[in-house]
């Protein structure tokens, strides 16, 4: 595929209208919507006016003044890019003045500009270049003695892109995508006249500023002036593929523009439609994992945990694991070995290994890591609504009037969404942010949340229940949507609950630690504010009521008419780029794909029909059964794909022992995570960029990931699966993963219409697609839910067993930060260490001036569960009494802390709300150093082993 | 008791009016004499201030210019009775400078107590808007309209039309906004006023906002204007309490409310849409027209912006009735024009005439001339944007389109005067260097090409080249005229190309100057 040029139309597209306007221009006439620039009417028109401080991702700014044009009876020399058309509007494009005015504007520019084209990073991609060529430029006569910025000095700050204001034209298209685009407001022009000049932050390095190196200043810079560093050391790429992030569930569509097998960079794609060209410093930066020296590019076995590790071929490993697994099944039975599924993994991958584990090991012991973040959103959703997915796409949320967001920290968590929310915000919409901390979303620049409402972390529901109550008790329903769309009868029995005193403000008040009249005031806006829609993340699911707290959520948004149209709605923000697509296919051990019950007798036929076997009716073991089976002798064998259960599930010691009790753990990862620890087979995986296949989107998208080079390691991970489930005796004979989403359309009623062939064409499809909805569904529950009435549930409210007391007297709450991702495996082998190269816990200056803690010191975390050591961060952005870490790091260990409680409908654990003591300390704990030495001996590799 | 008036404006504080007044005060104390003094505006003879005026029977005598030394003598021979001096200039109002005049719009200036409502209010204050109310909000749009005024900023748009486009407007917040940033070289007609007579500026915000739905007004002040920020900001406190201000002006059934705000030094910031930039607290960045301001202004809410002068115009307009003020004028410029001379110039002031009044009048007869005596070479109309008119264009009349028609400007009316000791070149590179200084930085003709343009007016200075330099910079001319956003970068080539023009001997290279001298 040669190198995608996507078409620059200079100014966006006008806004969604039924009008057209009718004009002329250089003779031709062309007719365009209402509210289009003369600029982007020409390229319709199919002429191309010269522009470098315009581009179509940003607004209209008029200061280059390359692109004016003459229009007839008008005065002067307009900006085609400011000036929107008009009707009859007779415009020229190329005169004899117009053509002296841009010569004379290029003169201008390049008589302050480097003429070392040839030399230049940017040489064959450089506008002005370009456009000194299209305006025909052919001598500065200003000489190049003059005032010049020719000797500004660079700045490298970045790890990823370098500044270099000897090569700014000064467009200011960099600092418009920071604020238009991205929504961080880090750059600005400083100074006036001649010496403006880009500066980032309060004229600090790069690195120094508030600037989250999202890249869109990088995309948007028509020059060398910001540009990749990686296209300074390797040059300009030569094709490019189009292909999915593999980070978060946003799922950003990117361009892998290459150079031969090597990626130049990655850049967002505009056609994308969940980042409509926008990116984040993971997906446009932090893919250096891939290439990083601790890939594990061979297969590896050993004997015992302790024993060091050795290379051996595909074939060996493949038939050993096999061997193994069916050894524990004939000592120990069926259902001693089981797998895990992988949310980083694609859909058919997902779909081979659940096939696997079903139809090979013949057992239903297969889970996913959804279990530990949006188990309770599949089951929530499921029994309110009908389905087990978000019900909007991305693009919701711009007809979206209030945004609720619980739970979650887009900023960091989802941060391409957030930039689009952030946009919305400064349209207008309001925000209600209902988070434990102060997250940036709270207040930042020209964003401020209506009501913040602090609560104690596992008051949700309480909370959430409240905020019915108001609606309810002052008359705030939408009654007729209610009655026309939802079970009356449910509906009566949940309003005269939640109605009840108890579960009105002033009752939570105390318990939740939020004031009365916030939370009535956030339920009024919420209720009358027009479109509604909440948004929320693991801070919803992650507690023992997770569960309770989809529902009270999903009970807001009917009782509210918040569902069934643009702009409203309950959308999960969820956490892997795959988790959607796991769930749907198939990987909970109840489920096969498309949330048919293991038990339902059709859809199992289906299945046995289509594979060739008999399945088991009953499901199998949760991860967190599989690990107290094996803790209790009874599970031995795990096939773990793409997952690294030690570091990321709960209860970390518990993990371990569960582990190291079985006889077959067969690890198939990227790196030697912290599972491979305690792992017997190692199977290398490939990257995204490694292989083809689709992942599924926070909403409901299937979008394709391309091959862009070989696997590393000379399999792609399904054919590895393949392998394994051929060496296990499951006849498994895919020639590309299309045949396998080609089973999974067949076997799968809401993936019907799904192919690649459909894929390649329409860019990406949200499911459901089939016969009834073709070209898939953007927005669900339209007409009516898809369980037909929406269903009320009754959200009583029980406070958790974990509780602050004398001897834990903090909670605890986890998160995560933009520059890492979950558990760090690959953004810690990228040059995002630069942002946080550790893990700190953030404490609130009472806490901390209690126990004499200063930023930077070292301090003690322990719970009942267990305890590490990790630096403080004093800060208010947590309450008083609420601790909060990210555990990106192995060395942290913040799951040694967390605890075995689990949401009481789907054991997604309680990560949320750990009861913790923080006290000084003077560096890592015991376990912490024990850990490491352990780590250190299991990772020990012996040189290849002649086969 | 006695009134004496003593100017506050700080064209007179600046000649030492402040440390009169007190010498003044403590003279009269010292012969038990009952006097008060008023600190009035000026009256716009800036050679004659500090001109002390006295209340007598016979009316207002002045005498000036004032120094503190002369005060026992003034006194002495009887300064509070108007008695003789050789400092007495007699009525003020009989001075050919003022009784030539036609003051409308600063009818008051100099003549009132500036902070005194009631004074405002006795002198005709009030009563345009009491007309307007009494004519609706509509018909008062259509009144300013018919009257032909327009903009006194520098771009004469005609005010009735801009009031009418934000008056047709649907939104719950619309904005008036006033440009006090007057920035332009040889220019202080919108400081005398808001020193000399702010109630007037308020009352025509005031009805302005009426006319147009709006029920804000900001005023942008530059920071260089400390007195006048001062006195209109008492102004402001003053009406709001007598309720000329606030949530029912007047009575009349409306609200509206004026905030103030300063300025940071930026010249740019006079323009409009940078200034409105400046007003919501961002970098004052000149921005694309359309949209206009009329309909996404400040704030992106339907604004009238409006110079001081067009708004301190308003309330005689309405006052008086549209057609006495259209009256005054000649071809399309209604009305009258406060005209600022300065520079080089024997009687510097405010001269305010109906349009129609020519350069040679302006300069020789009313202005009288050089200061140094010398003969007048070229005067430069507009501010430092203008451009440079010689003696043989003294027959233009002060008028829009025929200053359009000979490649000049009259802008915000400001004449500055120069005698034949003038390198029209340096003028030229001036402009440039002034635009350099002041340019936002945002469009390339006025970022790179003003510096460019200073460097190759050096060139031509220093005799480098000068047939291709002069070639070259009238090529620029071309490019910032044309290509610049705003009007800064899009003046700039007057003053340089009239200079180039009229003086093209002053462009003539060292080697040859040298050799011509």
């Amino acid at each position: 595929m040669p190198l995608v040029e996507e078409v620059d139309y200079g100014t966006p597209a006008a806004p969604h209208g039924d009008t057209n306007v009718t004009l002329t221009i250089d003779g031709t006439v062309v007719t365009v919507p209402t509210g289009t620039s003369i600029m982007r009417a020409a390229m319709a028109m199919g002429t191309t006016i010269p522009k470098l401080c315009a581009t179509d991702s940003l607004n209209a700014f008029g200061s280059c003044r390359l692109c004016l044009v003459e229009i007839d009876g008008r005065a002067g020399t307009p900006a085609s890019c400011t000036t929107p058309v008009a009707a009859n509007m007779a415009v020229r494009t190329q005169t004899s003045r117009l053509a002296q005015i841009r010569k004379g504007v290029m003169e201008l520019y390049i008589s302050d500009h480097p003429l070392d084209c040839l030399t230049c990073a940017a040489n064959g991609d450089c506008e002005l270049q370009d456009m000194a060529g299209a305006v025909g430029l052919r001598d500065v006569r200003y000489g190049y003695d003059g005032a010049n910025h020719l000797v500004a000095a660079k700045d490298e700050s970045n790890p990823y892109f370098t500044f270099d204001p000897a090569k700014c034209i000064v467009c200011s298209r960099c600092v418009r995508a920071c604020e238009e685009v991205q929504g961080t407001y880090a750059l600005t022009i400083d100074g006036r006249g001649f010496a403006s000049k880009v500066a980032a932050g309060m004229d600090e390095a790069f690195l120094a500023s508030e600037c989250v190196s999202c890249g869109a200043c990088v995309q948007a810079c028509p020059t060398a002036t910001l540009i990749e560093k990686n296209v300074i050391e390797i040059g300009q790429p030569e094709h490019s593929v189009i292909t999915t992030c593999a980070y978060c569930g946003v799922g950003c569509t990117f361009k892998a523009e290459m150079r031969g097998e090597d990626v130049v960079r990655m850049v967002p794609w505009k056609d994308g439609k969940a980042n409509r060209g926008h990116s984040c410093v993971k997906g446009r930066f932090a893919w250096g994992y891939a290439t990083h020296k601790e890939r594990i590019t061979k297969p590896m076995i050993r004997a015992k945990v302790t024993d060091p590790w050795r290379e051996v071929s595909w074939q060996v490993a493949i038939d050993h694991a096999a061997g193994e697994f069916k050894r524990i099944q004939a000592q120990y039975g069926r259902g001693s070995v089981g797998g895990i599924t992988s949310s980083r993994c694609t859909n058919e991958e997902t779909y081979l290994v659940q096939k696997l584990v079903r139809a090979g090991f013949g057992n239903n012991n297969v889970d996913t890591c959804a279990r530990v973040c949006h188990s309770p959103t599949g089951y929530g959703l499921s029994q309110t609504f009908g389905t087990s997915a978000g019900t909007q796409d991305f693009d919701s949320v711009m007809d979206t009037d209030v945004v609720m967001v619980i739970g979650a920290n887009p900023t960091d968590g989802h941060p391409v969404f957030a930039s689009r929310l952030k946009r919305r915000l400064r349209q207008g919409a309001k925000l209600i942010v209902v988070d434990p901390r102060r997250i940036d979303l709270v207040r930042s620049p020209h964003t401020e949340a209506t009501h913040h409402l602090p609560l104690r972390p596992g008051t949700n529901v309480a909370v959430l229940t409240a905020m019915a109550h108001v609606i309810v008790t002052e008359g705030l329903v939408d009654e007729a949507f209610v009655r026309e769309r939802c079970d009356w009868e449910a509906f009566s029995d949940w309003a005269a609950f939640v109605a009840e005193p108890r579960n009105s403000p002033d009752a939570v008040a105390e318990l939740s630690g939020v004031p009365a009249h916030d939370i009535a005031a956030a339920a009024r806006l919420y209720a009358t504010g027009g479109n509604g829609a909440i948004y929320y993340g693991l801070g919803v699911t992650e507690h023992s009521q997770g569960t309770t707290t989809v529902m009270a959520i999903a009970n807001l948004a009917m009782a509210t008419g918040n569902i069934g149209r643009p702009g409203v709605g309950v959308n999960p923000l969820r956490g892997q780029n795959n988790v959607q697509g796991a769930c749907d296919m198939g990987s909970f051990p109840h489920e096969l794909t498309g949330y048919r019950h293991i038990g339902d007798e059709v859809a199992r036929a289906l299945f046995e029909a289509a594979w060739g076997c008999k399945l088991e009716a009953e499901p199998g073991l949760r991860i967190p059964n599989m690990l107290d089976a094996a803790v209790g002798g009874t599970f031995k064998g795990i096939y773990i794909h793409g997952e690294d259960i030690l570091q990321s599930d709960p209860d970390t010691r518990h993990v371990s022992t569960g582990l190291a009790a079985m006889e077959c753990v067969v690890v198939q990862d990227l790196f030697l995570n912290e599972t491979a620890n305690y792992a017997h087979v190692f199977l290398p995986g490939s990257t995204f960029l490694e292989r083809d296949g689709t992942f599924t989107n926070a909403e409901r998208r299937i979008q394709r990931i391309r091959r862009v080079t070989s696997p590393r390691a000379g399999l792609a991970d399904w054919e590895v699966t393949m392998a394994l489930a051929r060496a296990l005796g499951l006849e498994m004979a895919y020639a590309h993963p299309s045949e396998i989403m080609d089973e999974i359309a067949r076997l799968t009623p809401t993936f019907a219409g799904v192919s690649y062939a459909m894929l390649d064409e329409a860019g990406s499809v949200q499911w459901p697609c089939d016969a009834a909805a073709p070209d898939g569904t953007p927005v669900m529950h339209l007409e009516r839910f898809v369980r037909g009435m929406g269903r009320f549930l009754i959200t009583e409210y029980q406070p958790t067993d974990e509780r602050s007391n004398r001897r834990f007297p903090l909670l605890l709450t986890t998160g995560r930060i933009l520059s890492q991702y979950n558990v760090g495996a690959q953004t810690r082998r990228t040059a995002n260490v630069a942002w946080h190269e550790e893990d700190r816990l953030e404490m609130h200056p009472a806490d901390a001036e209690q126990r004499g803690l200063r930023t930077g010191d070292w301090v003690r975390l322990a719970s009942r569960a267990g305890e590490t050591s990790l630096r403080a961060t004093v800060t208010d952005r947590v309450a008083a009494g609420v601790v909060y870490t990210t555990f990106h790091h192995p060395m942290t260990q913040a799951n040694v802390v967390t605890t075995e409680y689990s949401d009481w409908a789907t054991n997604c654990p309680e990560y949320k709300v750990t009861a913790v003591q923080v006290t000084p300390s003077n560096g890592p704990s015991e376990w912490q150093v024990r850990y490491e030495e352990q780590a250190q001996l299991s990772r020990r590799i012996l040189a290849e082993a002649a086969d | 008791m006695t009134v004496v008036f003593v100017p506050g404006d700080a064209a007179a504080v600046a000649v030492g009016a402040d440390e009169v007044a007190a010498a003044l005060a403590v003279a009269a104390r010292a012969r038990g004499l009952d006097v008060a003094i008023v600190r009035n505006g000026s009256r716009g003879l800036f050679w004659l201030e500090p001109l002390v005026e006295v209340e007598t029977s016979d009316g207002r005598i002045g005498y000036g210019p004032v120094a503190v030394e002369d005060i026992p003598a003034l006194l002495d021979g009887g300064l509070l009775d108007g008695g003789g001096h050789s400092l007495r200039l007699g009525r003020p109002e009989e001075l050919p400078f003022l009784k030539r005049q036609t003051r409308l719009t600063f009818a008051r200036c100099g003549i009132v107590d500036p902070r005194s409502l009631d004074d405002y209010r006795a002198h005709g204050g009030y009563l345009g808007l009491q007309r307007a109310i009494s004519l609706g909000p509509a018909a008062t749009v259509d009144e300013v309209t018919a009257s032909g005024l327009r903009g006194r900023g520098g771009a004469g748009f005609p005010t009735g039309i801009k009031w009418k486009t934000v008056a047709a407007t649907f939104v719950a917040q619309k904005y008036i906004v006033c440009n006090a940033d007057e920035g332009d070289s040889g220019t202080f007609s919108d400081r005398m006023i808001m020193e000399g007579d702010p109630f007037v500026l308020i009352e025509g915000m005031t009805i302005a906002g009426y006319a147009v739905g709006a029920t804000k007004g900001y005023i942008y002040v530059r920071s260089e204007y400390p007195h006048a920020i001062a006195a209109f900001a008492d102004a402001l406190r003053t009406a709001r309490m007598a309720g000329y201000l606030g949530a029912n002006v007047a009575d009349g059934g409306f609200a509206f409310d004026i905030e103030l705000r300063v300025g940071a030094g930026a010249y740019v910031c006079g323009e409009e849409t940078a200034l409105l930039d400046s007003l919501e607290g961002k970098r004052g960045l000149v921005r694309p027209k359309p949209p206009l301001p009329a309909h996404e202004g400040l704030f992106g809410l339907p604004t009238v912006i409006n110079n001081v002068i067009s708004l301190a115009s308003v309330p005689i307009v309405l006052a008086e009735g549209a057609a006495f003020y259209k009256n005054f004028g000649m071809g399309r410029s209604r009305g009258t024009m406060p005209i600022q001379l300065a520079g080089n110039v024997r009687h510097g002031g405010l001269y305010e005439a109906a349009f129609g009044v020519t350069l040679g009048e302006l300069v020789d007869d009313i202005g009288g001339g050089t200061a140094t005596g010398r003969p007048v070479r070229a005067v430069q109309v507009g501010g430092p944007l203008g451009a440079y008119f010689p003696r043989a264009l003294f027959d233009t009349p002060f008028d829009y389109e025929a200053f359009a028609a000979r490649d000049g400007l009259i802008g915000h009316g400001g004449i500055v005067v120069f005698d034949d000791g003038v390198d029209m070149a340096r003028q030229a590179r001036f402009a440039m260097e002034f635009c350099a200084i002041e340019s936002c930085g945002k469009c390339t003709p006025c970022r790179i090409g003003s510096t460019r343009g200073a460097e190759v007016l050096d060139r031509i200075m220093r005799g480098e080249n000068v047939a291709a330099n002069r070639a070259l910079l009238t090529d620029l001319c071309q490019t910032m005229k044309f290509g610049s956003l705003c009007a800064l970068g899009g003046f700039t080539p007057y003053p340089v190309m009239s200079a180039l023009t009229h003086f093209p001997e002053d462009f003539a290279g060292v080697a040859l100057r040298i050799a011509a001298e």
